[in-house]
């Protein structure tokens, strides 16, 4: 890697003034952001470590959602009695994140923050409607995510929570890439009263709402109903893993799989 | 109280000795060995798969902080260093020699492959020289690439290098084409098959590290490295390369972290480093990343064939005829001629009595990685079309496939048998390992075990696979025949030291396989010293006299049959001294297992009395005996040794993802005499990992520029634990009959036997989709295709 400054603030206000340098770049977990350093592809003139931010930690029910700071790594959403009691299909998203090693430091902020099309958390937050919280105000899922690696987040602003609202029914299932084992392609439904909601993770370049499967599930909430509903390829990834027409088809068996799960 | 101590000698599964250091981290591996002052190198790789070098300007880099040295392969000629040298020459059809161009350790006209060197940076710190590296300037002229076999071949195709006509290395063949026809002609069956075998990427859990030393006062030069063969690195780069005597040069290869054949070759970090030392007169490293394992350690595999059989009205087969294009990527690393030829169409015969075959084999230079051996070499290309072939044959003639197998079988009375692709196999017993393997896998129970997973929505499958292998590489004489630039054979030490503990040098080198442990037991077996008295060395050319190296399952054939030698010789002598002390006739003496004995007497010696006498030689026949009790053997092998077995996969095929499981595996091998059951086991197991690992996971993919898309293991699919299944390991045994321990090898059976095994359970659970060629890796979306296909055809 370069050189570069380490900073490691101790409060939301001090990192977002440390992050006030266009070049300075915020870490958590650090397990996408190092690998990358590692590999040279990225020059920060400084590391900003919110680790320290006390204000970014824990899991609380607020009402009637679940608000997890940004900091929570993936193994503490995986094994919080608040969010298996609330979300199971959260929590089990969160147990299947790459490996032991990776859940034990990855971070929910890093990771809905970094916006990788092969992650998993995006597709929690768009399905079950949560909503971020940021140094310097509140997004709704579906306004958050813009692109691969995109998001609404401004270079100084820091996402410091998501809130999940507390759904009917959710589930999530997904398809490993079975090399790097990210997603290949996950799909997360979840049902709160009459809304349905399907987002679907690393079959494109961002994560996606399937509106097609939304309204066929909210009339019929069965693994049948979206049996014959066929993911259009077009503008979905094709690599070496497979191509775009299977990452489609993937969709469709995950999306039942999901459903089946949710219950 | 007196407690027998446990049996430690041949066939004990003693636990292995080295796995307390490495368990502990105490392992010392070459990264690990840091010297005062040392500099580290930064190799700059070309990031281009061809390319003409207009020029390299070192200017900016060479001032940056910390930066000692950048060089250039303009440096490296203007010191008339030479090219990386190949140890092996084939000829063509026609009798002329190979193409053989120019290996340069660092290119200076023209890159060839993404990853060739093209500088090297050295500076106080590896980041720094990393950061000079990126300084250095290189305007490349970028041609077009050939990126895979069929592009090399096409006409008007880029030429890798320019004066090598159509990428044509070779134009080679093994048999009598004219017998062949003849044979095709009376057939009443020919099955014809495609197949490509994949292209492999090593990844030994180390990556490859090199630092070089030299000493002022002396002029020695010291390299440590992650090779194999630590010996032949010093005679290749001495004799070839540098250009420095072998008494001034001295290779180290301390512990060594996983090889699988990428480790044997000469690589031109070593001699960059060893070079840069001698030159700036400093100790300088160079450590590889992964992301440079995968682009520069030479990868394995990658054979496009076709194959046919022909086959009487009852399945005998009477003829098999092979065209094999061999992608040798851009240069020819140390062995790699050697591996689609005699490695390669001389194991055609398989366990088969194959009457007549005929096989050319045209090697391709392509802008790509060179490709060398790799756990197997070669032979897993032959049996995996072999045992495609036989799946097909049984498909197409409606015989059996198991049935096929036992018919065509080498029958036991015919060993010693001659095959018609030169080899000559001691023994075997083929029937008997399939026998074996069809009873542990469960074969007859099959059909009920699928039926209940067709009820659960997958489809399973069954496969199996016989083969053999060569190995215990190889006479001298017969290899130098056939090209070979070195003699095979093996060096053993075996130092009894005064109070009676044991010191053995061998030339084998250990870099997972567990050496420390079963020569170890070869010693406490035959003169009866506990195995925690005995010391292996291994891996340095100033310890051990003299050594080939590890490779091709020789370790035991041939280095442990060096070290029975050097111990018959210490015997020898230990009787004549014993003679003398018992006052008897050296005849009458007879000796086992430490003890020296006047035969029809209670009158003994043990062994450390008579190491006290040779080294203490107050009371001993001066006159007529050395003092000491050291001897060494050099072992040159009368045959290859020919490892044999059946290996049975199981599988399931998830429907909806097309995602292959593996359910079973069962292996059952004829390594010769075990020495170490449990060693054996691993060994088998860890191959047949590999094996696996290349029928489901493992693929190297260069899109048409040449560029690696398979580069890291975020795209490389290396096996998992679980992506493997409980694994059954037995061994049938029939002893080889030419070495003194009746050993054959057991390192790479199960990569040898396991691939065409897995692709045909695979092909066998899609029965219903007339699967006919199946490449590897089944990757899901490969079996979705067809899952998918089959069915719109269903449909149509
Ligand atoms: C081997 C391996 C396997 C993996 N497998 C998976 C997988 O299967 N599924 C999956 O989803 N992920 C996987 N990951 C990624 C892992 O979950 C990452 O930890 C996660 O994506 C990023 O979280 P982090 O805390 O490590 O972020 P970091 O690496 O610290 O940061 C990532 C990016 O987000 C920014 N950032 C971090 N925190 C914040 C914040 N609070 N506000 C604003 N910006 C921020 C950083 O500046 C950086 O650009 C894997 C990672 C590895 C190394």
């Amino acid at each position: 890697m370069y050189d570069f400054a380490y900073h490691k603030p101790t409060s939301v206000a001090d990192a977002v003034k440390l992050l006030a340098d266009p070049d300075a770049k915020a870490v958590s977990g650090g397990h996408t952001l190092l690998p990358a350093l590692k590999h040279r592809l990225n020059k920060p003139t400084a590391l900003v470590d919110l680790s320290g931010i006390a204000e970014m930690t824990g899991i609380k029910r607020v009402g009637n959602a679940i608000v997890i700071g940004a900091l929570t790594r993936h193994a503490e959403v995986a094994n919080s009695a608040e969010v298996k009691a609330a979300i199971p299909a959260l929590a089990y998203m969160a147990s299947h994140i790459g490996d032991l090693q990776v859940r034990n430091r990855g971070t929910i902020g890093g990771s809905v923050a970094n916006n990788d099309p092969a992650a998993d958390y995006p597709s929690a937050v768009v399905a079950l409607g949560a909503t971020i919280h940021t140094s310097k105000r509140k997004i709704a899922a579906d306004d958050f995510f813009l692109g691969m690696f995109t998001t609404a987040l401004e270079a100084d602003e820091i996402l410091t929570a998501v809130e999940f609202p507390i759904v009917d029914k959710a589930g999530y299932a997904k398809m490993r890439n079975p090399a790097s084992r990210y997603v290949m392609a996950g799909v997360f439904v979840a049902k709160a009263g009459g809304t349905v909601r399907v987002a679907v993770v690393g079959a494109a370049p961002c994560v996606f709402r399937q509106a097609e499967m939304e309204a066929a599930l909210t009339s019929n909430w069965s693994a049948d109903a979206v049996a014959g509903i066929k993911q259009d390829a077009d503008g979905l990834n094709g690599d070496i893993h497979g191509s775009a027409e299977y990452r489609a088809h993937l969709v469709g068996v995950m999306a039942k799989r999901a459903i089946v799960a949710a219950g | 109280m007196n407690v027998a101590a446990p049996f430690e000698g041949i066939g004990a599964s003693v636990r292995r000795k080295e796995d307390y250091r490495f368990l502990q981290g105490r392992g010392a591996y070459t990264d690990d060995f840091n010297r005062q002052g040392q500099l580290h190198a930064w190799i700059l790789r070309s990031p281009h798969a061809h390319a003409r070098i207009r020029s390299v300007d070192t200017t900016a880099a060479a001032g940056m902080p910390g930066v000692v040295a950048v060089f250039t392969g303009a440096d490296m000629a203007r010191d008339n260093i030479g090219g990386l040298p190949c140890g092996w020459q084939i000829h063509n059809k026609d009798g002329s020699p190979m193409a053989e161009p120019p290996h340069p350790v660092i290119a200076h006209d023209k890159v060839r492959h993404v990853g060739d060197q093209v500088a090297v940076a050295i500076a106080a710190t590896r980041e720094q020289a990393r950061d000079a590296a990126e300084a250095i300037v290189v305007d490349y002229d970028v041609l077009p690439a050939a990126a895979t076999i069929d592009a090399a071949v096409k006409p008007g195709a880029p030429a890798v290098h320019d004066d090598v006509a159509g990428n044509l290395c070779y134009d080679w063949h093994i048999g009598d084409k004219a017998v062949m026809e003849a044979a095709f002609a009376q057939a009443a069956k020919v099955v014809s098959l495609d197949l490509v075998n994949n292209r492999l990427i090593p990844n030994a859990m180390e990556p490859r590290a090199a630092m070089g030393e030299f000493d002022r006062t002396s002029g020695d030069y010291t390299l440590h490295t992650t090779s194999q063969n630590p010996h032949v690195i010093r005679l290749l780069m001495g004799a070839n390369v540098l250009h420095i005597p072998e008494s001034k040069l001295r290779v180290v290869a301390p512990d060594v972290g996983g090889g699988f054949g990428s480790k044997i070759y000469h690589y031109a970090e070593e001699a960059i480093v060893t070079w840069a030392a001698g030159k700036l007169g400093k100790p300088v490293k160079w450590v590889a990343d992964r992301t440079e394992s995968f682009m520069s350690d030479a990868h394995g595999r990658d054979h496009v064939s076709n194959a046919q059989l022909a086959l009487d009205a009852n399945g005998k087969i009477l003829a098999l005829k092979v065209h094999t294009y061999a992608n040798m990527g851009a240069y020819l690393s140390t062995f790699a001629p050697c591996v689609p030829t005699y490695l390669y169409a001389t194991l055609l015969a398989g366990t088969y009595s194959t009457p007549v075959i005929y096989c050319e084999v045209k090697a391709i230079f392509t802008n790509t990685v060179p490709v060398d051996a790799y756990r197997g070499a070669g032979r897993p290309e032959a049996t995996f079309l072999l045992e495609r072939l036989m799946d097909v044959a049984a498909q197409e003639t409606g015989i059996d496939r198991v049935e096929l197998r036992r018919r065509n079988f080498i029958p036991n009375d015919a060993f010693p048998y001659q095959t018609p692709v030169a080899l000559q196999y001691d023994s075997g017993n083929y029937t008997a390992t399939l026998d074996q393997a069809l009873v542990a896998a469960d074969w007859a129970g099959f059909e009920a075990r699928r039926a209940e997973a067709a009820g659960r929505g997958k489809l399973r499958g069954i496969g199996c696979s016989t083969y053999v292998e060569a190995c215990g590489i190889a006479p001298s004489a017969v290899v130098g025949s056939l090209g070979a630039r070195a003699g095979l054979y093996e060096v053993g030490t075996i130092r009894v030291h005064p109070t009676g503990s044991v010191t053995v040098l061998t030339g084998s080198h250990s870099h997972g396989q567990g050496h420390e442990t079963t020569f170890a037991q070869l010693v406490a077996d035959k003169l009866g010293v506990p195995t925690a008295q005995v010391d292996i060395v291994h891996g340095d050319t100033a310890k051990v006299p003299f050594g080939m190296g590890t490779y091709g399952s020789r370790s035991l054939a041939v280095g442990g049959s060096a070290m029975m030698k050097a111990m018959d010789k210490i015997i020898a002598k230990g009787k004549r001294i014993a003679a003398h002390l018992m006052e008897a006739s050296v005849d009458d003496i007879e000796f086992e297992r430490g003890t020296f004995r006047v035969a029809g007497t209670d009158r003994t010696k043990a062994l450390v009395d008579i190491s006290v006498a040779a080294y203490v030689p107050h009371n001993y026949p001066i006159d007529e005996i050395e003092p000491g009790l050291e001897e060494t053997a050099f072992y040159d092998p009368k045959n290859f040794t020919y490892p044999g077995g059946c290996h049975i996969a199981e599988v399931e095929i998830c429907q909806e993802t097309g995602k292959v499981s593996m359910v079973n595996f069962t292996a059952v091998d004829d390594v010769g005499r075990v020495i170490n059951p449990m060693i054996v086991e691993g060994q088998v197991q860890g191959g047949i990992a590999q094996g696996i690992g290349q029928a489901l996971l493992e693929t190297c993919v260069y899109d048409a520029d040449g560029q690696l898309l398979s580069g890291s293991m975020m795209d490389y699919t290396m096996p998992r634990a679980d992506d493997l299944a409980p694994i059954s390991v037995a061994t049938h045994t029939t002893l080889c009959t030419h070495n003194p321990l009746g050993v054959k090898g057991c390192g790479e059976v199960g990569a040898i036997g396991s691939p065409p095994a897995v692709i045909n359970a695979v092909v066998d659970a899609l029965r219903d989709f007339n699967v006919r060629t199946l490449d590897m890796p089944a990757t899901p979306a490969k079996m979705w295709q067809i899952i998918n296909g089959g069915r719109r055809q269903a449909a149509e």
